[in-house]
């Protein structure tokens, strides 16, 4: 007698699907407990760590904001190996604005987003044509060339960059900023992906020509997945500057390029929420063993190889499957 | 004087001189033909011979060397392929291409949120899920079972097929390029399917229909057009077209 | 000055050929992800100087030593990672990715830096051109850049193995059905881009010190002259290396040498603008992927 496995839903997930889940609190809250957990971390328990902590906490929250805008790239089948590019540019942009025009942190960080967004989009705008491993290609040297650029011909600041730029009045606000934009940008990402724009993103990733001869401009959707994604980096890059009063060549780190991947591998790519969890293990985890030095980017990258290789579908989606069905074994006719 | 009799109107689809070649080879060599309204034609030719690069080209996949495409007196040559779906011009594709992590009624939502349906229905297009299935439906996917909302990855070529057709009718096309429909399908399948292709036309579709399944497009053909190395050999009735020596010489080689 | 300027440029053309033909054996005309390829190229540099200076081995066998460790892995990597990932090449992306970073950072955490880390140049002195003074290192790099694209072009037009790795990034399935065995193709490709790079590590690390950073200045330089070049194209990456090199041996000589990462910049941002595929690309845009 043969046996395998079998998924079921869990009865619960059943119930709790449409309207029905107003029918009983157990359904309410097997809805609401996922999505409270992140909101409530983040915004009470945060305030009650110690300072040291609460900085290592805005760093995580920083990744985690260049780890979701990755996900939201691959979901439309791009590959970023330069989330850098992103964060060095909002940095960069956000830097001058406060340096030569003394914007203050109130318009630098708004404005970055958007404009820094769109300079990314269009120096990207070429690539979106062609197959995906040209974004991989084109994302990995586009950072590491601005990063030679500004050393070589000194320009913003050269090797020294823009110093002595406005802080954040209160260590609260920044606190509250980033977790603040975490969860727009969560809760958001997974609302349009679950839209039916989100279904023509999927559709491009799973067969872009079948969405062409649907009549649709795939160009034009990949054009706002890029700019989308790449205001969010930008975001994280405006605010880091005005979180260390510095914005520099550090801002094309690997560090920024290779965490996000990593994070969203381990996490769960393709969920938002996966790579909000791996950078939330990934970054406290790498802190711990700071001592270690340059082996942080060592780390990463084993941590990516073997999540890639071992558990593609990312921590995420493995407790969400556990939560929403349970498996049993079955006999074989 | 009688009747208005059959007024020569200005053919729907006019094809000059469409050409083109990968590398050596001549996919398309200079190939033209009109279309007229309302009709089907069918266009047949061994492998190879150029058909699917026809569609191809005429659809904005594949950009002409030479010649032109001219649909509703707009010239439409290497246009993308998302404008002309706007301009009414629909296709399937003979390798089936649907979105096989999604349920087959999802699949119907990509088309449904184009431009062109958005025009013409005005704005919101009801509920598109209901549409879906409805188009589901028409296509004779079982309204009472689960197919539907099966994804499309664990479907048979059959439905696949199917699908692919309803894809293309959720864009409302005023002309309607179908490529190899019937291949992979059994009999008793092809023969469901031709009542969904006579209600199209009855609706007033203007159809382009490529098969090697001779029989079953004799059928519902209007014409016949026939291609041969990227050549077109002979056009007209069907009858007439099969008895050409050259279409002959082309299908079953020169010992004839 | 303009004498010298097209011999150095020659060599400059010549030394960013050396580096991007390996990637492009690999990922260009075998379709293998191959971005631990600047990775490959400092562990190639290093362990020669090991069995040089820990080992004390001759030359000449450290020079074989390397390049046959650097073959070997490549394989290892192809079989321990890429080959799990095979197919979904967004993940062989990431995961050479992530390979190549840890193996290059893991060189810097076990502090393989400084001015000691220098290979033997293999002849000393130098021979004049006109008023121009070349050492003898750059000769035999432009020689063997030269060399080896003759081979590779032959390699992959005319022999069994050449002409297979063509086939299996064209199609893999047809390419099976002719009895290629595409797992052992692609693990012998990424040996081939693996050897390349450590020959290239061998001749070109003399001229300067091996250093982590290399192994990105690698990465950059072969992922740019592929770029401009076409990826797929060994006619295109002699040509784009021909235009930048020259680019920047120009660029350096008559303006200022910090300029010169300018010009890989400018030539990327050109290039996407006229023809994104590259100069000889045969990536075909998107809709003409029939």
């Amino acid at each position: 007698m043969e046996r395998r496995k079998e998924r079921i839903d869990r009865g619960i997930k059943a119930r709790s699907e449409d309207i029905f889940a107003l029918s009983s609190y157990r359904e309410m809250l097997y809805l609401l407990v996922p999505r409270a957990i992140p909101v409530v971390g983040l915004l009470c328990v945060s305030p009650l760590l110690s300072p040291y902590w609460r900085e290592i906490f805005i760093s995580t929250a920083v990744y985690a904001l260049l780890a979701i805008s990755w996900d939201l790239l691959i979901s439309a089948g791009l590959v970023s190996l330069g989330q850098s590019l992103f964060y060095g540019i909002g940095s960069y942009v956000a830097g001058s604005l406060n340096h030569y025009f003394g914007l203050s942190p109130l318009f630098t960080i708004p404005i970055a987003t958007v404009l820094g967004g769109a300079i990314c989009t269009v120096v990207l705008l070429p690539v979106l044509r062609l197959r995906g491993i040209y974004f991989a290609m084109v994302t990995l040297v586009l950072p590491l060339m601005f990063l030679r650029l500004v050393e070589a011909t000194r320009i913003l600041g050269g090797t020294e960059g823009l110093t002595g730029l406005t802080p954040f009045p209160n260590s609260w606000v920044s606190l509250y900023l980033i977790e603040v934009a975490l969860l727009v940008a969560l809760f958001g990402f997974r609302r349009l992906m679950g839209s039916d724009w989100g279904l023509i993103i999927k559709g491009i990733n799973d067969n872009d020509r079948s969405v062409m001869s649907a009549g649709l401009n795939i160009h034009w959707y990949k054009t706002q997945v890029v700019f989308l994604a790449a205001s969010v980096g930008c975001f994280t890059g405006a605010f880091g500057t005005h979180l260390d009063m510095f914005a520099g060549m550090p801002g094309f780190a690997l560090d920024y390029s290779i965490m996000p991947i990593a994070a969203a591998v381990v996490g769960g790519a393709g969920s938002f929420a996966g790579p909000l969890l791996g950078a939330f293990i990934l970054v406290p985890l790498s802190e711990i063993l700071r001592s270690l030095g340059a082996l942080r980017i060592v780390f990463y990258g084993m941590f990516l190889v073997i999540f890639v290789v071992g558990l593609p579908e990312g921590l995420f989606h493995f407790v969400e499957r556990k939560y929403h069905q349970f498996e049993r074994w079955v006999e074989v006719e | 004087m009688g009747g208005s009799g059959i007024e020569t109107k200005d053919p729907i689809l006019r094809v000059s001189q469409l050409s083109k070649s990968f590398g050596g080879i001549k996919a398309a060599d200079s190939v033209s033909f009109d279309l007229k309204s309302e009709e089907l034609l069918g266009i047949i030719g061994p492998n190879g011979s150029g058909k699917t690069t026809l569609v191809n080209l005429i659809t904005g996949f594949v950009k002409p060397d030479r010649g032109q495409v001219i649909y509703k007196g707009k010239e439409i040559t290497a246009w993308p392929p998302y404008r002309i779906v706007t301009l009414g011009i629909a296709r399937t594709f003979q390798m089936v291409k649907p979105f096989y992590q999604l349920p087959a009624y999802k699949n119907l939502i990509i088309p449904l949120c184009s431009p062109r349906v958005k025009t013409l229905a005005g704005g919101k297009y009801g509920e598109r899920d209901a549409v879906a299935l409805d188009l589901l439906e028409e296509v004779g996917f079982e309204r009472d079972s689960y197919v539907s909302y099966k994804v499309a990855s664990s479907l048979p070529q059959g439905y696949l097929k199917r699908l692919e057709l309803a894809k293309a009718m959720a864009l409302r096309p005023d002309l309607l390029i179908l490529d190899e429909l019937f291949s992979g399908l059994s009999l008793a399948e092809v023969a469901s399917i031709v009542p969904i292709i006579e209600k199209l036309r009855f609706q007033g579709k203007t159809m382009i229909m490529i098969e090697h399944r001779l029989k079953e497009l004799f059928r519902i053909a209007d014409r016949v057009m026939v291609l041969n190395y990227g050549r077109k050999i002979a056009e007209g009735l069907a009858e007439e077209v099969m008895e050409s020596d050259e279409v002959k010489k082309a299908y079953l080689g020169s010992e004839v | 000055m303009l004498v010298g300027s097209l011999v150095y440029g020659f060599v400059n053309s010549a030394i960013l050929a050396l580096v991007a033909m390996g990637f492009n054996i690999t990922f260009g005309i075998s379709g293998v992800a191959n971005f631990a390829y600047g990775a490959v190229y400092i562990f190639a540099g290093f362990f020669t100087w090991i069995l040089l200076n820990t080992l004390g081995l001759p030359y000449v066998l450290c020079v074989i030593g390397s390049v046959l460790a650097a073959g070997v892995l490549g394989i290892v990597m192809y079989y321990v990672v890429i080959l799990r990932v095979k197919g979904l090449a967004l993940s062989e992306v990431m995961a050479t990715f992530g390979l190549g970073l840890a193996i290059m950072e893991l060189f810097r955490y076990f502090d393989f830096v400084g001015f000691r880390y220098t290979l033997p140049i293999f002849f000393d002195g130098s021979l004049s051109i006109g008023e121009v003074f070349i050492d003898y290192q750059r000769i035999i790099i432009a020689l063997i850049a030269v060399g080896l694209t003759g081979f590779l072009y032959l390699f992959t037009h005319y022999t069994k193995i050449g002409l297979a790795f063509r086939a299996i990034a064209q199609d893999e399935r047809t390419a099976l059905t002719f009895g290629i065995e595409s797992d052992r193709i692609g693990a012998i490709s990424m040996a081939f881009g693996s050897a390349l790079a450590a020959i290239a590590a061998i001749v070109i690390l003399p001229l300067g010190t091996i250093a982590v950073e290399g192994g990105y200045e690698v990465l950059i330089n072969a992922l740019a002259v592929c770029i401009v070049g076409g990826l797929g194209s060994t006619v295109g990456i002699l040509v784009a290396s021909v235009v930048i090199g020259y680019a920047q041996t120009f660029t350096a000589n008559y303006l200022e040498p910090h300029w010169m990462i300018l010009v890989s910049l400018i030539a990327i941002a050109v290039i996407l603008t006229i023809k994104p595929s590259g100069l000889f690309g045969k990536q075909k845009e998107l809709e003409e992927r029939v």
